[in-house]
């Protein structure tokens, strides 16, 4: 387990490399001078060199990298150009709504996926399985940004349940909380939701005509005993799978449900950063969450090691 | 005499043969459902985007200020917007620019998954460095990074097709390699090898060929999410720039207005749903069909 444990944990410095010299590229791509873009056309020449002095950009390409890089690892990703505060900040006092959405899309997504996975494998074939397979393909073809939109439609200005657009944060109250991220949440889980219930009835299918559970379904254990202990048991290292690959989408897709619903975190600062031409708010932002994937993707790999002990043997090999 | 009527008896086995073949190949393809249904919503949007603004009597862009916000009537099927242009001819011709976008974005990522996968398999100092490489755009979700590199490269159609190409091209790159990988240690290989061909050679005259049932279903897959990408980007105003009507650019003038006028949001957000199940029906069909051994996920 250890060795496995070392060797995943060496795996992702790479990854983690590549991804910060492509972010840090991305100011690069711009065509012409990045400082002129920023400031427009209309900027005087001393503006420019300012900008440029402070971005860096009068250095070399690699010394800039490094010092970026450096800076980076001890959690200095720059100034915000156009927000009054350092990029770390704005990022930290942006994270709590994000994960709070998060956390509410991945519950609502394994709430309806997994339950709707068995009942479409135990009753394979028939009417029910049909529609878990329809709701699956219509939650995988509907993109989040349009369920937004067709969720406010109906249950914001046609029925007028619940908020349109806006924030509250817990400390105003659970309810006050929910309810502005009870929409967004569904627009951001269905997806993952159709996604995780077509792999649980899969991976479900593939263990309940094992051998394994005709022998317990003989031996006269209760049916609820043998999905629950036996067959789900089994089946969760795919689901377990798709749940740590469609959690990465999951989180990709707060960037346009955010702005959608206004709510203030990561994916609205980014587009708002984007909008603006911020480019340290894009770079250190883009670079935030995506060392924040790698590192989840990590801890869903040695979760493996936990379910599946073949993980951990296989790594001895 | 008795070789040349072997020769003809031959020549028209092979012939029943191949006409027999295509049968039962035309026979799977009308059986699969998926495939069939896909197939008809694709071919229907394209027709739509092709020939549809030879019917249609509204320029997309004209304004009509008069009629603004108007609902859907005998003279404008979907409505109005804001700026009483006609949704429909504006889906129409978003329809020209969002099919466009995601099928550019499919042969461009299929093409550069091609050379990268393919080479990766066979060069392994070349498979360390662009597998790396792959992980890491990977690593990023798919619409950030498309979001930071139009931050970068700047609201026009060909940097949205650049973006979503470099996006994509890891996911194609992946199949074509992992394909590529097992076709290599084949025999038929090591045999064109044994006779002395060359790297080149083996690799796009025997490899390569192979490798492209998985990568067509792929690459239908990336069509469908190109088209979703570009929507967003689009709707959160980083891709094509308005008035240019794309699906995403209709979508997100409809956000604004979506107390007042539904039919802005609700048709074109129908013409996005219908071409994605399209397409996503089509890909899983075309899996079933072409490389049957990897549809795990449907029993």
């Amino acid at each position: 387990m250890k060795s496995y444990l070392i060797k995943r944990l060496l795996s992702v410095v790479p990854v983690l490399f590549i991804v910060s010299t492509i972010v840090f590229l991305i100011l690069y791509l711009t065509p012409g001078d990045p400082a002129i873009v920023i400031l427009g056309e209309e900027a005087s020449q001393e503006q420019v060199d300012n900008l440029r002095e402070q971005l860096g950009l009068n250095r070399p390409m690699v010394e800039q990298y490094f010092s970026w890089i450096g800076n980076a690892l001890r959690g200095d990703l720059g100034e915000s150009f156009y927000m009054n505060e350092t990029v770390m900040g704005a990022i930290l006092s942006h994270l709590g709504p994000t994960i709070s959405l998060g956390i509410l899309a991945e519950l609502i997504a394994l709430v309806l996926a997994i339950p709707m996975g068995i009942i479409a494998a135990r009753h394979k074939g028939t009417a029910t399985d049909q529609s878990v397979m329809a709701f699956s393909l219509l939650g995988m073809s509907i993109p989040n940004f349009l369920l937004s939109l067709f969720l406010i439609l109906i249950f914001s200005v046609t029925l007028r349940w619940l908020p349109v657009a806006g924030y509250q944060p817990l400390s105003a109250g659970l309810w006050e909380h929910l309810k502005f991220l009870i929409l967004p949440a569904f627009a951001l889980g269905t997806a993952h939701a159709a996604l995780i219930a077509r792999m649980t009835r899969s991976a479900m299918l593939e263990v309940l005509n094992a051998n394994y559970i005709k022998t317990a379904r003989a031996k006269g254990v209760k049916e609820r005993w043998v999905i629950y202990k036996h067959a789900l048991r089994n089946a969760f290292l795919p689901i377990l799978t798709v749940m740590g690959q469609s959690f990465l989408s999951l989180m990709g897709g707060t960037a346009i449900v955010e702005t959608i619903f206004s709510i203030p975190g990561i994916g609205q600062l980014i587009v708002n950063a984007v909008m603006r031409r911020d480019y340290a708010v894009v770079q250190g932002a883009v670079l935030y969450v995506t060392f924040a994937f790698v590192f989840i993707n990590l801890a869903v790999d040695m979760l493996y090691g936990i379910v599946n002990p073949q993980v951990r043997l296989d790594s001895k090999k | 005499m008795t070789d040349m009527t072997q020769d003809i008896d031959l020549q028209q086995v092979k012939k029943a043969l191949k006409k027999e073949q295509n049968r039962i190949l035309m026979q799977q393809v009308l059986a699969n459902r998926s495939l069939v249904i896909g197939f008809v919503i694709i071919a229907l949007l394209v027709l739509v985007a092709v020939f549809g603004p030879l019917f249609l009597t509204y320029d997309p862009n004209q304004m009509d200020v008069v009629n603004r916000l108007k609902g859907p009537s005998a003279a404008h099927w979907m409505g109005t917007d804001n700026l009483g242009r006609d949704v429909l001819s504006r889906i129409v011709y978003g329809a020209q620019i969002s099919i466009g976008v995601g099928f550019a974005v499919a042969v461009i990522s299929s093409f550069l998954g091609l050379i990268v996968g393919i080479y990766s398999s066979y060069y392994k100092w070349l498979d360390h460095v662009l597998m790396r490489v792959a992980d890491g755009i990977m690593a990023f979700p798919g619409l950030l990074l498309a979001l930071a590199l139009m931050a970068a490269l700047g609201g026009r159609v060909s940097n949205v097709v650049i973006a979503v190409s470099i996006v994509a091209t890891p996911y194609i790159a992946r199949v074509v390699r992992s394909e590529a990988l097992a076709l290599k240690e084949q025999t038929f290989v090591e045999a064109t090898r044994a006779l002395g061909a060359s790297n080149t050679r083996i690799i796009w005259l025997h490899i390569a060929p192979n490798t492209l049932s998985s990568l067509i279903v792929q690459a239908t897959f990336i069509f469908a999410e190109a088209i979703i990408i570009e929507a967003a980007l689009s709707f959160l105003g980083a891709g094509v720039p308005p008035p240019a009507p794309s699906w995403g650019n209709i979508l997100s003038d409809g956000k604004t207005y979506i107390f007042k006028a539904w039919w802005m949001t609700f048709f074109p957000g129908m013409t996005i749903v219908l071409a994605i199940i399209g397409l996503n029906l089509f890909g899983d069909g075309l899996r079933d069909l072409l490389d049957p051994h990897s549809s795990r996920g449907k029993k």
